[in-house]
């Protein structure tokens, strides 16, 4: 792919002549006369051809950036230009700088998600050390379980990081290049514990599983596989805040929100997502998918089975992908049951090459910082083309080495499923009644690491700034960092994701103090 | 309904189903023949030895020795349980500052404590890809001497769609790259309309061996700093440096010259020099506080575990056993590549004087059927199928010049290169004779006429198909 203006003629040509063709044989019939089938079709083609190229140039920025002196004056340049570049990204402009798409894209870190990751970095809260420091229930970390790991760790400890004695990989596991989408072993463990993860209502296959350095890197490589660069995915929000750097800011592809409403618990209305798509194609945006995060994140309920299926019946007639982002299915506590697309896809065979799903050890079994995500797809194509692009986002063999020794412990792994579960509901339990007290609520949810709490009535005025005024207030003056709904593109102001999985049971009441003086000061005066 | 969409074909993206991966280059198909038929010194004597990966075996019992001297730096031993939490939940991509201090240390060591880094400097990368994504858009170009190490065009064109526009070294003079050749290739790629961004250099270069001096390196910077062009210098192998001249990084020559610090980039890892590619350890040093923020939020794409980042924090803080480690690694691959260049010599086989790497770069221009590139490839295939070793065809490495070829030798041991050897000087005998002779070519000698045996059942059907295994592994088992 070049950027040369040579190549496009070439790319036009391709989509009108099918479609071209299609409007310019009825119009032969209306040319009547001598020179009809000429005048009737050549000049028509022509005319659209040349639509086309005018359209395609004018919609690239020129190709020879004007040569320009080096300075702030570029800088400012690339920020102006951020809302076209998120689609195409050109408009390079001095020499020794970085390149336009990547510093154009709206820096990461002005996102309230990140502010306040840094915030909790720079002063964080500790009991004894700092205990007027930020408490975070910001990031939806599993705090509440790694004893168990720790615990399992110190009954099967070994000599080193290589292993038991009889282990043939040893220190060569560490000192070879293997295969960079994951040991066999390894991705062998992964299929075992995500089937047990999803109660064994389905099998997965090790042959569908791509390893890679955490689920950030697997949805990243999913987007450059399924997507050009400008195309767009459908996504119901409010989503989860890194998805946006994730999907949009390397591998080019827009995320369209398809927005959900408190009036039906934040459910995913196929109706929404016609409109949606339909929307897109007037647009003239080509949508290639559908991304879902189920249990949903940062709402916390879960697809039930019928809108899995009208899921697919609606990726199956517009000829699109569904990639399922299923990170925390592992850490359910409500009442209802999970249902993976893999469940879906396994009872329909017709359709299966659309299916993807993204998976993980961060969320559900609280080892973030081992870094191992997991593409599980049907689709073979798929599979090979992300299996050369983990040679940049690959696990370390150590990392693997140990977890397959871990994951391959039946016993271990269903006990700490179990109470990793219990524990999660629990704590969900005494923070949800907590805040009742202070008389805030929270959205019903069954799964997550999170509650999605409805402060609605404590901003003023009732839109993004007001929510914005809130979170700020919760973060410097309450020193409780949440994430607000407009981070997660939510379209009604006020709602607020609240992590309760950091936090130990001691510490709520500290949080709810805080909280208690915030809402007081919110209070609207009668 | 899409005009155009019809039909149940899933549509993949123009990067998916592109062959810009690059893995359909020669320099891949030889990893197939050994993947399909691998050597194994009792199991399958008579398999293809794999001479194409360039990983470093020589120095693995250093590191295997000091992982059990210190059970403390893995967190699954008794002594280093205690660390577990902290690190099973740390995902800060800045990386834990013990590990960038440690590889801070290490950088520095491996340039003879001549230059001393940054750690706030130092990104984790899952390789030079994160560099083009911070410096060019798609269909920028980069100036790159060739022959250049193949899967460039993967690594840099595939994703962030970089050209690479090469740079021609000559082997009259060594291939040492020329104020000339870069010039020109500067100016062609101008009158192309192509906006170039920057130069990439490896060194100690890859294939080559070799590594710069100061002329040419304060040329390349001189250069880059008055066109103000990036410089991304891959130092990947800085210590394999197992001989005089001794390795002058970038680093160095920016402390002695006027020049924009915002142009210059180093790319890092451990897995050549250290011997350690399981880790998946890729660093990006920038002097350009930009790319460095940037690149760091692009490291959650290619975190390195936090256990490993641990275990190395520990070990390479260990200084003693650093210095150790470097000085006797670069003694086993100094004996290891004399032994072999001499192996070599007495059949009459040249290779590039060379002071570092993991390879050396054979002269086999007098073997050839024909001075071309069809004659190099006629002469690879016969080396794959009838010598059975996997060497590298330079056309793979964009050479200029027909005839040269890639061999690894230190992913390996001692007996697995006698049997190397001494397949080359049988071929070489054969060749002569059949200079003589038509058909004696292929009239092989009893030991390679053997039918081949598949090593193990599974490798027939082996999803490790395209991925680099390393011989050794399958050596042990």
């Amino acid at each position: 792919m070049t950027g040369t203006p040579r190549a496009e003629p070439k790319e036009s040509n391709r989509s009108p002549t099918r479609t071209g063709m299609r409007l310019i044989v009825p119009l032969q019939g209306i040319v009547q006369g001598r020179g009809g089938l000429i005048l009737g079709s050549l000049i028509p083609c022509t005319l659209f051809y040349f639509l086309q190229f005018y359209l395609k140039r004018h919609r690239s920025p020129p190709q020879n950036p004007p040569s320009r002196s080096t300075s702030a004056a570029n800088l400012s340049e690339l920020q102006r230009s951020s809302s076209r570049a998120n689609l195409l990204a050109r408009g390079s402009t001095g020499r020794a700088h970085v390149s336009a798409r990547v510093s154009s894209i709206a820096k990461p870190n002005d996102s309230p998600y990140y502010i306040g990751l840094d915030r909790v970095r720079e002063d964080p809260y500790d009991e004894m050390g700092n205990p007027d420091g930020v408490i975070q229930l910001g990031l939806s970390e599993n705090r509440l379980s790694l004893d168990l790991i720790e615990e399992w760790l110190s009954k099967n400890c070994t000599d080193s990081i290589l292993g038991v004695g009889g282990d043939a990989l040893g220190i060569n596991g560490i000192a070879t290049y293997q295969p960079m989408d994951g040991l066999m072993e390894f991705k062998v463990a992964m299929a075992d514990f995500m089937t047990e993860v999803m109660e064994r209502k389905v099998s997965f296959d090790p042959s569908r599983v791509v390893v890679t350095s955490g689920a950030t890197p697997a949805l990243e490589i999913l987007s450059f596989c399924l997507a050009d660069h400008g195309n767009a995915f459908l996504v119901p929000a409010p989503y989860y805040p890194g998805f946006d750097r994730d999907i949009r800011w390397r591998a080019g592809v827009e995320l369209i929100p398809v927005h959900c409403r408190s009036c039906d618990n934040f459910t995913l209305s196929i109706t929404a997502l016609e409109q949606a798509f339909n929307q897109a194609r007037k647009r003239g945006q080509k949508v290639r998918g559908i991304l879902i995060s189920n249990p949903a994140n940062p709402v916390g309920n879960m697809l039930n089975k019928d809108l899995l299926y009208d899921l697919l019946d609606f990726a199956r007639e517009r000829n699109i992908h569904i990639i399922s982002d299923e990170i925390f299915a592992g850490s359910t506590y409500g009442n209802e049951e999970f249902v993976s697309m893999a469940e879906i896809a396994d009872s329909e065979d017709a359709d299966k090459d659309r299916v993807h799903i993204i998976y993980g050890l961060s969320k559900d079994f609280s080892i973030p910082g081992f870094r191992v995500g997991v593409i599980y797809s049907f689709n073979k194509s798929v599979l090979a083309a992300s299996r050369k692009l983990t040679r940049f986002s690959s696990v370390s063999t150590a990392t693997q080495h140990l977890l397959v020794s871990m994951l391959s412990d039946k016993r271990f792994i269903q006990e700490y499923l179990k109470t990793n579960k219990q524990r999660i509901r629990s704590m969900y339990d005494l923070f949800v009644a907590g805040l009742r007290e202070l008389g805030v609520e929270c959205t019903k949810s069954s799964g997550g690491l999170y509650c999605w709490v409805d402060l609605s009535r404590l901003i003023s005025p009732y839109n993004e700034k007001g929510e914005l005024d809130l979170w700020d207030k919760l973060l410097n003056r309450a020193k409780l960092n949440v994430t607000p709904g407009s981070a997660c593109h939510c379209i009604e102001p006020g709602w607020f994701r609240f992590c309760f999985t950091t936090l130990n049971e001691k510490e709520i009441p500290l949080v709810m103090e805080r909280m208690r003086k915030v809402v007081e000061s919110c209070k609207p005066s009668v | 309904m899409e005009l155009m969409n019809s039909g149940k074909r899933q549509l993949l993206s123009k990067i998916a189903s592109s062959d810009e991966h690059g893995e359909n280059s020669p320099y891949f198909d030889g990893w197939k023949a050994y993947d399909n038929d691998p050597f194994h010194p009792t199991q399958n004597p008579h398999g293809v030895i794999q001479m194409g990966l360039a990983e470093n075996q020589l120095p693995v019992d250093l590191i295997e020795e000091w992982i059990k001297k210190n059970p403390s730096a893995s967190i699954c031993t008794t002594e280093g349980l205690h660390a577990f939490k902290s690190t099973a939940l740390y995902q800060d991509y800045h990386g834990l500052p013990e590990f960038r201090h440690a590889v801070a240390k290490l950088m520095a060591k491996s340039r003879g404590g001549r230059v001393s880094f940054d750690p706030d400097r130092i990104v984790m990368a899952g390789g030079g890809e994160m560099l083009m994504f911070c410096l060019a858009d798609p269909g920028d170009g980069f100036l790159i001497p060739s022959p250049y190490y193949a899967a460039f065009d993967r690594d840099l064109g595939w994703r962030p769609r970089v050209r690479l526009l090469p740079v021609t070294c000559h082997s009259s003079n060594n291939f040492q790259i020329t104020l000339e050749a870069l010039e020109a290739a500067y100016q062609s790629a101008r009158k192309a309309n192509i906006n170039v961004k920057g130069l990439i250099l490896a060194n100690p270069s890859n294939p080559l061996g070799t590594t710069l001096d100061t002329s040419t390196l304060r040329t390349l910077v001189t250069f880059i700093n008055h066109k103000q062009i990036h410089l991304v210098c891959d130092e990947i192998y800085a210590a394999t440096v197992f001989r005089g001249p001794s390795f002058l990084s970038v680093s160095e020559i920016i402390q002695e010259m006027e020049c924009n610090r915002d142009l210059i980039h180093i790319v890092c890892s451990l897995s050549k020099d250290m011997g350690l590619p399981g880790f998946r350890v890729g660093i990006v040093y920038s002097y350009n506080d930009t790319v460095v923020n940037l690149g760091r939020k692009m490291s959650s794409f290619g975190l390195v575990s936090s256990q490993t980042q641990h275990l190395l924090a520990s070990m390479l803080s260990d200084e003693e056993f650093v210095e150790r480690f470097l000085s006797e690694s670069a003694r086993r691959l100094a004996s290891r590549h004399d032994s072999f260049t001499k192996g070599l010599d007495q059949v009459g086989i040249k290779c590039l004087k060379s002071n570092a790497g993991l390879f050396c770069w054979m002269d086999l221009r007098h073997l050839l059927k024909e001075p071309t590139f069809e004659g190099e490839m006629g002469l690879w295939k016969v080396i794959i199928s009838d010598v059975k070793l996997n060497v590298s065809p330079g056309s793979s490495f964009h050479c200029h010049e027909p005839g040269w070829f890639r061999v690894c030798f230190a992913n390996m041991d001692d007996e697995t290169v006698e049997v190397a050897l001494r397949r080359i000087r049988v071929f070489v005998g054969k060749y002569k004779e059949v200079e003589v002779q038509v058909k004696k070519s292929w009239q092989r000698n009893l030991r390679l006429s053997f039918p081949t045996l598949m090593y193990d059942e599974n490798m027939a059907s082996s999803p490790r198909m395209m991925s680099p295994q390393s011989p050794l592994v399958r050596a042990r088992t």
